[in-house]
């Protein structure tokens, strides 16, 4: 093997290389969105304040892994998995996070767009919510938060169905 | 049903049709979309509801966007009788719901007591329209207004020569309701109240008006459940009765269950009713079995 192969193998190494951080890379970033004004009032609730209900979530941790599992749950679910595929996973798992951590008082600051915003051309129907709400039911139960605690979440979630289901 | 009630259930009908029309327009047709539990049970005549109480929710399993349907039977065997409900309601859109129960009441050997022969059964046909005319007992956590619904029952007993002979003044009657059904997430908690205008004696069963008192009087049916998950709920109930006949008093119904949804379809509730006297019967109690199917 000449030196030029040797040379044009290093170049296409170290290309290659890059490449693969960048794909790395890109696998956390999030994909540019159109500007918006980013307020807490985008949740869509005020946040609760009773302090038992985040501390029977297990604190942050707690809600990004119910968070987690909920959109596990439902990417797997044949029914409404087709419609959180195209979203950026990145930014859904990382918005989710905060809202669901702003609304349980936790302390977040909510950086997404308004229910209404987020879910505007979805033609989202009120069964999909159901299927969600019934994989948000098994990551809360996963995590041990008892019923009556999911309750106090889902109370504050239900109203949101005017926003997100298209009528 | 007298002529006098036809106009009233003309405009429900119409109100009914307009609102499923309007209901599904442009958008696909889906079965299912209730959470477990929030269709409910059916009550003793034949509409979506508990034990003894009518709900303000709509039969089955359909969202605003599909039509369901349920299936149901209810056995109370009580000290001096046996009491049998069956039958189907449909529900289209989350809106109206179209009901059939069946109710025989077997008189066993209590009959023979009674001088109308050993098995004799007292029986009506119960045919309900329910239209959902305002809020939503689910989703709408952050209002305090209920789902509230309307609704006629048309009952026809058997035996009309013998409900005239008991004191009776008609065979058939209509009932008309208005129930408002609220779920308070937040603490677990289910409450109903309905408001029946109505002259059935013993929800029917020995007709309609008496020799005590005629014509329709407003009772009242109260439902309080605590959701123990999201399959189990516990709750009592409460229902206040006219009292026409003068051969056979009749006070409050009363009953507590406990229901579970053992799959999406399939709803079992087990609980004591207690009815008080019947048919000059005093103590008419016992534990009860409903099962519900609905897709």
């Amino acid at each position: 093997m000449g030196l030029r192969n040797i040379l044009a193998l290093a170049v296409w190494l170290a290309a290659a290389s890059a490449s693969a951080q960048e794909t790395k890379a890109s696998a956390l970033q999030e994909e540019p969105i159109a500007p918006y004004e980013q307020a807490d009032a985008n949740a869509g609730a005020p946040p609760l304040t009773d302090p038992e209900v985040l501390k029977a979530f297990n604190g942050r941790e707690g809600v990004d892994r119910i968070v987690d599992s909920m959109l596990d749950l439902s990417l797997a679910d044949p029914q409404i998995g087709p419609i959180f595929e195209p979203f950026d996973q990145v930014r859904l798992r990382r918005t989710l996070k905060e809202q669901f951590c702003y609304l349980l008082g936790g302390g977040c600051a909510y950086t997404g767009r308004t229910m209404q915003a987020a879910h505007a051309d979805m033609g989202l129907q009120t069964r999909d919510l159901a299927i969600l709400i019934t994989h948000l039911r098994t990551a809360m139960e996963r995590e041990g938060v008892p019923f009556r605690m999911q309750n106090r979440l889902l109370a504050v979630l239900a109203p949101m169905r005017r926003d997100i289901v298209q009528r | 049903m007298s002529v006098s009630h036809w106009p009233v259930f003309a405009a429900l009908l119409t109100l009914c049709v307009g609102g499923a029309g309007h209901a599904h327009a442009g958008r696909p047709l889906v079965l299912g979309g209730k959470l477990p539990l929030t269709r409910g049970a059916t009550g003793i005549e034949g509409a979506a509801g508990a034990g003894l109480a009518t709900w303000a929710i709509v039969a089955g399993n359909e969202t605003e966007d599909g039509i369901g349907a349920t299936a149901f039977a209810t056995r109370i065997p009580l000290p001096d009788y046996g009491f049998t409900a069956y039958g189907g309601a449909v529900g289209l859109f989350d809106r109206v719901e179209l009901s059939y129960a069946r109710q025989d009441f077997d008189t066993s050997d209590t009959g023979a007591r009674l001088g109308l022969g050993r098995g004799f059964t007292f029986g009506q046909d119960i045919v309900g329209a329910k239209v959902r005319v305002a809020g939503d007992a689910v989703y709408e956590q952050d209002r305090w207004l209920p789902q509230v619904a309307v609704g006629v029952q048309y009952k026809s007993a058997d035996h009309a020569d013998l409900i005239t002979a008991l004191g009776g003044d008609h065979a058939t009657g209509v009932d008309f309701y208005v129930a408002a059904t609220k779920i308070w997430l937040a603490q677990s908690l289910i409450v109903n109240a309905t408001l029946r205008y109505t002259e059935a004696n013993q929800f029917g069963l020995l007709g309609f008006g008496g020799d005590k008192q005629g014509g329709p009087t407003p009772q009242i049916e109260t439902s309080m459940a605590y959701m123990v998950s999201d399959r189990v709920l516990i709750g009592a109930e409460h229902r206040t009765r006219p009292n026409n006949l003068r051969f056979a008093r009749e006070r409050d119904a009363y009953d507590a269950f406990a229901a579970y949804a053992v799959t999406d379809h399939v709803t079992l509730v087990a609980g004591y009713a207690d009815l008080g006297p019947v048919a000059t019967f005093e103590n008419q109690g016992g534990a009860y079995l409903s099962v519900q199917i609905g897709f």
